[in-house]
């Protein structure tokens, strides 16, 4: 720890603080544009100068100095900064002036006006005229792909796009070619960007250069309703904030969370938000001859109550999809407990996960905040960079760190960092199960984390791999046994018992033709249902679920309902209601609530502080909000060991872009998936 | 007048051997090894006993920016790297080391990164100094060939020397630029602590010195520090080369005592002021970056760091940019401003900005196409640049504006003057075009 004087402040900061985080630390702001928290400090837009005592007679630039390399004062008092002080006020009118000479005035028109660094702090700490006679610099715009807008004229060469994109994305797409006033930030030829955080750009950027393009014009900041949420698009569970105006969602930005997302979001949580409101059910239907018609409510639980009157339970089952919440999934497994219904499972890849072997046994044990103290890494069959951008941004970040070897078993993917490709299949994770080769260095290793996907869990020999990699995980308090899930709601409703009966069939098995009579998807749309059974699908979307059902009752979509999200370490997390569902369309539960009273077997809750109630007495966990309870590690040594096949790990992600009903509606994201197969198409070539 | 046996350059204008042979008839190389075997130490306290301040225009003393280089740490080399990114407008001193003295420099570098624990020397060399780099390659290729230098050399320090060939841009004489360009990078500034000292080349400790600062090492420790600081002013020790350019008979560069008065070097050595003395106008006397010096104040100054300090200007790189009376000193001044502008790297905002701004007023105050009060409005800009920027580009930028202004505020005045007195004429004009 060092003191230091602010403004006459005296405050007891680390050593290690750079000026300006001790100014924060007591209480003084100061602007800045290059500098950013989670970025690699720049310098260069010098608005965050500051006075020093006793150093040269010239501001310093305060992100860029660290307190420990202050001198004190010749009796050893603690040096001294001055935030507010003439020389200090000078020098930033000065830089504010020279970043405004050649910005262009063209405020009412740009998108970023309202939440633009630039303008609050030109108001903020500018001149109030301007002495710039000449003509203004224009920079002609670049293309850098779908998802972000450019107006380069507005740059101000903060290079925080540089740098995410070096340090963070590790795509380093971005540059700044030129020099002196003609430089310009670019992609190489401007090619699009490759990275799947690609839209986190436009949140760096402190002014309107980059802005999200598929929000172009849509909006100004003060006219949304700002909900916070949780994004479902993959299993991290990122924390969101929700803008909608009116009713309609008209973007996504994350909310800084460090022990998840920090303050990132993967592309496909950010801007599959068309994907809300296109191909959307919006009113019940009933096939009929054939084709589906619009029906209404009480003629589909009609068609429904006459099927369920006429099946038995064992035909009958329960496929609860990814998407859904805790409670959906509760309500629709407490129907099919009063149906007497034991074919419930919500695993539609088929994962050999089993809530009876423990929640280790299904958890990212080692949490996110984990793999920044992790010393060694294995990923076994899968594709972090697709499965979940974000965290393999934080894997990224570790390595940057240093001292970290990285080993994958499974596909040999991109995933931005340099790794040792051990082998396709389990041959290569049995070798380092008997020690060999990378097993050393997990030996070594105080706290490996394995990093176990669905690549190579959601296959037959499954649980053997997961019985095997969990041995190489557990090294005294440390539990590094990390399942990635891709599923939103796979960890919520595993928690819940989501999963067959005794006797009760798989997700696979009830989709087989001939197993089952009755069959009721649950927003599930990653499982190809054969003919057969009469399907009643509950869901958002007309996509794959909706094509086979024939009896749809519409839902609600994450945004328009309050529910419960458990992340792929475990953390319960809520989403709040930014908006209504379309038309007809009902929030899940409710569906099943009213279903359940035309069945004649009424659920137990009339509203969602009801049903959580009897969630949380059912789950005690569910109630702590933002908090993960942690698993028992001791459960994975008795994991079942088995036979294992020789056949290679696949990641089911095979289209980052496209893996859920919101996605595939969304034309942005269809856009993003037609460049990414281009480009691979391209580098093949 | 310094005296022929006291010039360290004895072949400045190349009238000998550039090579080892003429190098070592003249004295380079002799007793390299017995230098070494004192000791680091010994040299250390030589160099600053001998006065020597840095030759790359700051003046920093040569022998303290070697002590601060950390002890030696075998898990993280030290490196010399010696600036002859020599870009300043009418500096052209380390040009001639390079094509005619280069094995002074070769022999500096394995002295003076013995004395800080080198274990490498990198000389960056300017890009457009094409022929200047073989010569320096080829006289290290001849001390590789005589084991002067090298794994196993005859000195017994294993000491490379690397010539690296820049791409040719001024901002890449900072030094911490240098470094930048030297690893492969874009060359811009880092940003100051840490100082190479401790984190330089490839994030190991370095010392970036100037060609002449490097290659009049070896002859101060063989003839005495002493020797070194009988010349000069106090804390001006020593001899330095002049590069003398502008209106002048003679122009020329040449080894001379320091503090000697500008008067007597231009009478004795570029033979007076084109058309007398009571033709000069202003001298630059530092190379382009430091504030220009009105010929009454600069006639009978001492040419050494301080007395130049003491007029707001500076020693610089000791390049004398004479002009007389038929120099038009707006014109010259903007000249120097296009010139800041183009070489701005563009990183940071004061100079990435305020060059173009400070030479666009510039421009029109060439025509004198400008308000009064534009003067006051371009000092201030040249003070909102000065001291705000990461290196020291933005202050070199500033400098000779601020000069400008400072002295030649009446010619800037009747220039607009003039140009209003006109302006109805003028106006026509465009109206009728």
């Amino acid at each position: 720890m060092a003191k230091i004087i602010v403004d006459g402040i005296e405050v007891d900061v680390p050593a290690e603080y750079t000026l300006l985080q001790a100014a924060e630390t007591a209480g003084k702001e100061i602007p800045r544009f290059c500098f950013h928290e989670r970025l690699s400090v720049a310098g260069n837009c010098r608005m965050c100068l500051v006075e020093v005592k006793g150093g040269p007679p010239k501001p310093t630039a305060s992100c860029a100095m660290s307190v420990k390399d202050l001198r004190p004062g010749p009796n050893g008092e603690p040096p001294e900064m001055f935030t507010n002080s003439p020389m200090v006020k000078k020098a930033r009118e000065g830089v504010m002036e020279f970043l405004l000479i050649n910005h262009p005035l063209d405020c009412p028109i740009c998108d970023q006006g309202g939440e633009c660094d630039l303008q609050d702090q030109a108001l903020a700490f500018g001149r109030d005229r301007s002495r710039y006679t000449e003509n203004k610099n224009a920079v002609e715009n670049k293309y850098i792909g779908p998802l972000v807008k450019t107006e380069m004229t507005r740059c101000i060469q903060c290079t925080r796009c540089v740098r995410f994109t070096a340090e963070i994305c590790g795509t380093s797409d971005m540059g700044n070619i030129g020099r002196g006033e003609d430089s310009e930030i670019t992609t190489y030829l401007q090619s699009a960007m490759r990275s799947e955080l690609q839209g986190n750009v436009t949140d760096l950027c402190p002014v309107g250069a980059l802005l999200p393009r598929p929000q172009n014009f849509r909006a100004r900041p003060w006219e949304y309703t700002k909900t916070p949420g949780v994004d479902v698009s993959d299993a991290l569970g990122a924390n969101i904030r929700i803008d909608t105006r009116g009713r309609e969602v008209i973007r996504i930005l994350p909310r800084i969370n460090d022990a998840v997302n920090e303050e990132w979001i993967s592309d496909k949580a950010r801007q599959s938000v068309d994907g809300l409101k296109l191909q959307r059910l919006d009113r019940p239907y009933l096939r009929e001859n054939g084709r589906l018609r619009p029906a209404s409510w009480s003629e589909a639980f009609g068609a429904i109550a006459a099927k369920v009157q006429a099946t038995s339970p064992d035909k009958t089952g329960f496929i609860g999809g990814d998407l859904s919440s805790v409670e959906d999934l509760f309500a629709a497994k407490a129907l099919a407990d009063k149906l007497g219904v034991k074919n419930i499972d919500a695993r539609q890849d088929g994962a050999k996960l089993d809530p009876k072997n423990g929640r280790a046994s299904y958890l990212f044990n080692a949490s996110v905040e984990g793999i920044d103290a992790a010393d060694a890494l294995l990923i076994i069959g899968s594709n972090p960079r697709w499965e979940s951008p974000v965290l393999n941004a934080r894997i990224r970040r570790r390595w940057r760190a240093g001292d970290f070897h990285i080993a994958v078993i499974g596909e040999p993917h991109d995933l931005t960092y340099p790794y040792e490709h051990l082998g396709a299949g389990p041959d290569a994770l049995a070798k380092v199960a008997r020690g060999e080769g990378f097993g050393e260095v997990l030996a070594k290793a105080e706290r490996p984390l394995i990093l176990v996907g669905a690549g190579a869990l959601a296959r037959e020999d499954g649980a053997a791999i997961a019985a095997l990699a969990a041995k190489l995980a557990v090294k005294g308090d440390w539990n590094g046994y990390s399942v990635l899930h891709t599923a939103a709601s796979r960890v919520g409703a595993l928690d819940i018992g989501f999963v067959p009966g005794e006797g009760g069939l798989t997700a696979a098995a009830m989709a087989k033709a001939g197993a089952l009579d009755l069959l009721f998807l649950v927003g599930a749309d990653e499982i190809n249902v054969e003919p057969g059974a009469f399907v009643v699908y509950v869901g958002t979307h007309g996509d794959r679920g909706a094509h086979r059902a024939d009896v749809i009752l519409p839902g609600a979509a994450y945004t328009e309902k309050s529910g419960l999200y458990v992340n792929t370490e475990g953390r319960v997390q809520l989403t709040d209601r930014a908006g209504f569902p379309p038309g007809d369309a009902r929030e899940d539960w409710a569906v099943f609530r009213a279903l359940s009273a035309v069945l004649g077997k009424t659920l137990p809750f009339d509203s969602l502080a009801q049903l959580r109630a009897l969630l949380n007495k059912a789950v005690p966990h569910m109630a702590q909000i933002d908090e993960i309870e942690k698993a028992d590690a001791g459960a994975l040594t008795k994991l079942p060991a088995g036979a294992l096949s020789g056949a290679a790990f696949v990641s089911p992600i095979t289209d980052f872009y496209l893996t859920n009903p919101i996605a595939r509606a969304s034309k942005v994201m269809a856009e993003c998936s037609a460049l990414a197969k281009g480009a691979l198409k391209q580098a093949a070539e | 007048m310094l005296q022929d046996k006291d010039r360290i350059f004895q072949n400045l204008y190349g009238y000998g051997d550039w090579g080892l042979a003429g190098a070592k008839k003249r004295g380079a190389w002799d007793n390299t090894k017995g230098l070494i075997e004192k000791g680091k130490d010994w040299i250390i306290s030589e160099m600053k006993a001998s006065g020597l301040r840095g030759r790359g225009g700051a003046g920093f003393p040569t022998g303290l920016k070697w002590s601060f280089m950390p002890k030696p740490d075998p898990a993280r080399p030290s490196y010399l790297v010696v600036n002859a990114d020599e870009s300043e407008p009418g500096t052209c001193k380390d040009r001639e080391i390079l094509r005619n003295d280069p094995h002074l420099l070769v022999e500096g570098c394995l002295v003076a990164g013995f004395a800080m624990g080198a274990s490498a020397a990198y000389i960056y060399v300017r890009g457009e100094f094409i022929w200047e780099r073989e010569r320096l390659q080829a006289a290290v290729d001849q001390a590789y060939d005589a084991k002067l230098i090298g794994k196993d050399n005859v000195h017994g320090y294993p000491f490379d020397v690397i010539v690296h060939h820049g791409a040719g841009a001024y901002i890449c004489g900072e030094e911490t630029a240098l470094l930048e360009s030297l690893e492969g990078k874009k060359g811009m500034p880092r940003l100051k602590p840490p100082f190479p000292a401790n984190m330089g080349l490839y994030g190991c400790p370095t010392t970036v010195n100037n060609v002449e600062s490097i290659a009049v090492a070896p002859t101060i420790l063989r003839r005495s520090a002493a020797w070194f600081a009988s010349f000069g002013a106090k804390n001006n020790a020593g001899t330095k080369l002049f590069s003398i350019s502008g209106h002048v008979n003679k122009p020329c560069n040449v080894e001379e005592a320091m503090s000697i008065p500008f008067r007597e070097l231009i009478d004795k050595h570029a033979g007076g002021v084109r058309g007398g003395w009571d033709n000069l106008l202003a001298v630059i006397p530092g190379g382009s970056s430091v504030r220009c010096v009105p010929a009454h104040q600069i006639i009978d100054t001492p040419m050494d760091f301080d007395s130049l300090s003491a007029l707001k200007s500076g020693l610089g790189t000791a390049a004398v940019i004479v002009m007389d009376k038929s120099t038009d000193i707006i014109r010259a001044i903007a000249r120097l401003s296009h010139f800041y502008k183009h070489e701005s790297c563009g990183q940071c905002t004061p100079c990435r900005e305020g060059t173009g701004w400070m030479y666009r007023i510039m421009q029109r105050m060439v025509e004198g196409r400008a308000q009064k009060s534009e003067i006051d409005l371009l000092f201030d800009v040249s003070k909102q640049i000065e001291g705000h920027t990461i290196c020291a580009l933005g202050d070199a930028a500033a400098w000779p504006i601020q000069g400008l202004i400072n002295h030649f505020r009446p010619v800037i005045e009747a220039r607009i003057d003039s140009y209003t007195a006109r302006a109805d004429k003028d106006a026509v004009k465009v109206a009728a075009q």
